[in-house]
């Protein structure tokens, strides 16, 4: 199960905040679980063409599509981030 | 020792500094700054800002500060780092972001304070929608904050 967080334009987009996702088979990439999502579910596909960036973090670290994914981990899907 | 916290509360900047005082024996400089809501638009339409709503990704956004502070105190030799940043909903003029600072001379204080801001204000990981009588929208990192931090990369060659 993969545990997804969304924030801030990205959650207002999609509608939701947070969601348990069954590890699809064959997705073991950041990229691959993106790919998915997107096939998978329209209102992903809309939140995605209607933002500029999306970064994804891995367990809360920042990272690239190329970032392996395991069952059990803590994805979140964001807008680029502002400091204080 | 750094403490570092997030929270909607507000902060008392005199109570804060006592701890730091308490929390840095052998201290000779304490510096502190406080950050408040700006009443304009940042992004320039300047329409007057009712509200600003902060966000964070609690756990990450904790762990980037800290990582911030770290960085600080391999460059200064600090007795003590204070940083609160507050969330939620905030009105222009309510204070939003406090670092403290204490080392044993004021060079290193102030340096390592302004070091700290420069790194908050682009990298730590918040998000920010303003709230102006024509509506809502999120802001991001200003150009002149990414300036600020570029001086300190340059420095650190």
């Amino acid at each position: 199960m993969l545990h997804i967080h969304y924030f801030a334009a990205v959650r207002e987009a999609l509608g939701r905040e947070v969601e348990q996702v069954e590890l699809p088979r064959g997705v073991t990439t950041v990229a691959d679980l993106i790919r998915h999502l997107r096939g998978a579910d329209s209102a992903f596909e809309r939140m995605i063409a209607s933002q500029e960036q999306v970064l994804v973090a891995v367990n809360q670290a920042v990272t690239g599509g190329d970032g392996p994914i395991r069952d059990g981990d803590e994805i979140a899907f964001f807008p680029p981030m502002s400091g204080g | 020792m750094e403490r570092i916290s997030i929270q909607t509360d507000d902060f008392d900047v005199g109570a804060e500094y006592r701890q730091i005082c308490a929390d840095a024996p052998g201290a000779g400089a304490v510096v502190t700054f406080s950050g408040l809501v700006r009443n304009f638009h940042e992004a320039g339409s300047g329409d007057e800002v009712r509200e600003l709503r902060l966000e964070h990704y609690p756990g990450m956004t904790e762990q980037r500060i800290l990582d911030i502070v770290r960085q600080a105190e391999r460059r200064w030799e600090l007795l003590a780092v204070r940083v609160i940043h507050r969330i939620g909903a905030l009105r222009p003029g309510d204070q939003i972001v406090f670092a403290g600072v204490a080392a044993r001379h004021r060079g290193e204080a102030f340096q390592a304070a302004n070091f700290i801001m420069d790194y908050l204000k682009s990298e730590a990981a918040f998000w920010k929608k303003q709230v102006t009588q024509s509506g809502s929208e999120w802001i991001s990192t200003r150009g002149s904050d990414k300036q600020a931090l570029s001086r300190w990369q340059a420095s650190a060659d």
